[in-house]
């Protein structure tokens, strides 16, 4: 762009088009970021504060009472330990199943190939719908336990297409032949050679199932019963949107209006709290995404 | 399928005939990977419990299911459930919030993650552009329960932001979310702030993707900025454009579950209840099996003639379809 002789000088009109595409997006930036910082603010202001809505922008009269009062509740404990452990068996499960399936199916030499391959594409157009769904996994016997959030949504279409073709492009058939020759079993190739060069797949398939998991409430809805195995979800959404808030949380708390504030309160410490493994990760989540979706998406 | 099999197998396979029936060559492969067919097994029960099943399970919307007989054994109904739901005095308002909401949510959600990567595609490599990517994916992150706890809490009468802007400018305050003309476009607009930046990422990738002699050949021949915009970025990102189009609209009924649910209330029922919503209400609050999956069978057929249709129109218009 910048080269020596010929520069081209920018015209006005480019130079105003610019202008307005940094205006603009500075307004997104900013709007995309208000909610979030105001979500933070608030969460470590005092309940008063939150309640005569005096909090804009950064915390104000600070305190931690929002967050002393999220964590003596048992049942966010309870939900908490709950998803982390949907999270990372259901992550481990999954990219297992996804790794299994793709890495066959990347195989030009796999005989059956296209026809698996039409049979999951199928299933990407056309569902049962929600209540043979519901029906199956009640016939497994998988109502009201872990099990119903760890497998029916094992394998995500998208993310075996991914995969597969992570190993079409880093793997060259040429030398899983090779190994052929040498007597090299599948699984010994998919363990010593596939498997150490395809960290980066790993890492992009672990990202995108943990937070799916992490996040996801509807298969906990559907099929769960048993308070002590909702998900922090499930919780969250009782005393976010449901707007139970059990009394334990509101210990010393006595006009009406304290009350209320404690409530408001409680809801913006309760989304940092749960918000925060995501937050946790996502610097390092955010390079592998791009990377996710680009994979998949440009050649699958 | 291929011809990058001719290599001599290991083994005793090797004393083989050259000439090989189609049959043989099959079987030749499948011992070869034999492996890779215990491995595979696993992931395709997973689809045969958890999809196929259900798909033949769709049968129980031609049946009146019963506890005792289960799914195969329950009388067969033909289409009495289908008929009920026709004649069922929510049907058209059903299909109408349903059609609205998802033809509102693709006519701002779509195009906006291509202006922005547009947008993005002009700045500078620099601290600027690496925020604004950075900030605007971030939301994609965040869960569907804490993103409607936020809308609540941000457009609530009492401590939420807007209405405190209402109360300044000496407005009166407005319950957003009592008000049913109101939830479809709170709807549409949360779902462009929450998945404008994740969705740019692949426009933004394909942007990137572009022969820079291009730009320079523009350049050359004095093409402005905008003029670059619309005849090189443009054209380039143009087949991702056509496919994601297809993917959006074979989703067209089947628009989120999850965020209206958690968004309704008694007051905007009238303009919140869509198919989805219905079906698991009817379907799983209040045990009509046979009847909501007759619902959820009349919807998954339209999508499936939607992307299909589609499909079909992009085919023509361009050449290339998704399948």
């Amino acid at each position: 762009m910048m080269a020596k002789s010929n520069v081209i000088k920018e015209p006005l009109s480019d130079k105003i088009l610019l202008t307005f595409i940094y205006v603009i997006l500075f307004a997104i930036l900013i709007v995309v970021l208000y909610p979030l910082i105001y979500i933070v603010s608030s969460s470590f202001s005092s309940p008063q504060a939150v309640v005569a809505g005096r909090v804009w922008l950064f915390p104000v009269e600070l305190s931690l009472k929002g967050y002393t009062a999220v964590l003596s509740n048992p049942r966010i404990w309870s939900g908490y330990y709950n998803s982390i452990f949907y999270m990372c068996a259901g992550t481990l499960i999954s990219v297992f199943l996804t790794f299994a399936l793709a890495y066959p199916l990347s195989k030009r030499t796999f005989y059956g190939r296209s026809l698996i391959m039409y049979l999951i594409i199928v299933t990407m157009i056309f569902s049962g719908g929600l209540i043979p769904y519901y029906l199956t996994v009640k016939s497994l016997g998988l109502i009201d336990t872990r099990w119903a959030l760890l497998l029916p949504q094992a394998i995500a279409v998208w993310q075996v297409f991914i995969a597969k073709t992570f190993f079409q492009e880093t793997i060259p058939e040429e030398l899983n032949e090779a190994a052929d020759i040498d007597g090299c079993s599948d699984l010994r190739f998919l363990w010593s050679i596939v498997l150490p060069l395809s960290k980066p797949v790993v890492a992009v398939l672990a990202l995108m199932y943990a937070v799916t998991a992490w996040n996801a409430y509807f298969d906990a809805l559907i099929f769960l019963k048993n308070v002590n195995l909702y998900p922090l979800q499930l919780i969250l959404r009782e005393i976010l949107i449901q707007n139970s808030v059990d009394n334990s949380m509101m210990v010393d708390v006595r006009t009406m209006e304290a009350r209320q504030g404690m409530k408001d309160l409680l809801k913006f410490s309760l989304i940092v709290v749960s918000s925060l493994p995501v937050l946790i990760i996502y610097p390092f989540v955010q390079k592998h995404f791009v990377k996710g979706v680009m994979i998949g998406s440009l050649k699958g | 399928m291929s011809n990058m099999t001719h290599v001599p197998a290991a083994g005793g396979l090797q004393a083989e005939p050259i000439r090989r029936t189609i049959r043989s060559e099959a079987l030749r492969r499948m011992r070869r990977h034999w492996q890779l067919y215990i491995l595979i097994l696993l992931p395709l029960l997973y689809f045969i419990l958890f999809k196929y099943v259900p798909i033949l399970g769709v049968q129980i919307a031609f049946k009146d299911l019963s506890p005792k007989q289960g799914i195969w054994g329950s009388p067969w109904v033909g289409f009495k459930h289908f008929e009920a739901f026709f004649n069922h005095p929510n049907f058209w308002i059903l299909i109408k919030n349903t059609l609205f909401l998802s033809l509102y949510t693709l006519a701002i959600g779509f195009p906006a993650p291509i202006l922005l990567a547009l947008m993005i595609n002009e700045l500078k490599n620099g601290l600027f552009k690496r925020t604004v990517q950075m900030v605007t994916y971030a939301p994609y992150f965040i869960s569907t329960v804490v993103m409607v706890s936020m809308i609540l809490l941000f457009l609530a009468p009492r401590i939420g932001v807007i209405d405190y802007i209402r109360t300044a400018l000496g407005l009166e305050s407005v319950n957003y979310i009592g008000d049913a003309s109101m939830f479809k476009t709170i709807f549409v607009l949360s779902d462009v702030w929450q998945y404008m930046g994740y969705s740019a990422i692949i426009y933004i990738a394909a942007l990137a993707g572009v022969n820079p002699q291009l730009y320079e050949a523009s350049k050359l021949d004095g093409a402005s900025r905008l003029q670059k915009i619309i005849h090189i970025d443009l054209p380039s990102i143009m087949p991702i454009m056509v496919l994601l189009l297809v993917l959006n609209m074979g989703q067209l009924l089947n628009i989120g579950f999850e965020k209206v649910y958690l968004l309704q209330n008694p007051l905007n029922t009238s303009s919140s209840e869509i198919i989805s919503t219905y079906v698991y209400k009817v379907g799983l609050v209040q045990a009509n099996y046979s009847f909501s999956a007759a619902v959820g069978l009349f919807n998954s057929l339209i999508n499936l003639m939607l992307i299909l249709l589609a499909n079909f129109g992009a085919r023509r218009a361009t050449g290339s379809g998704l399948f």
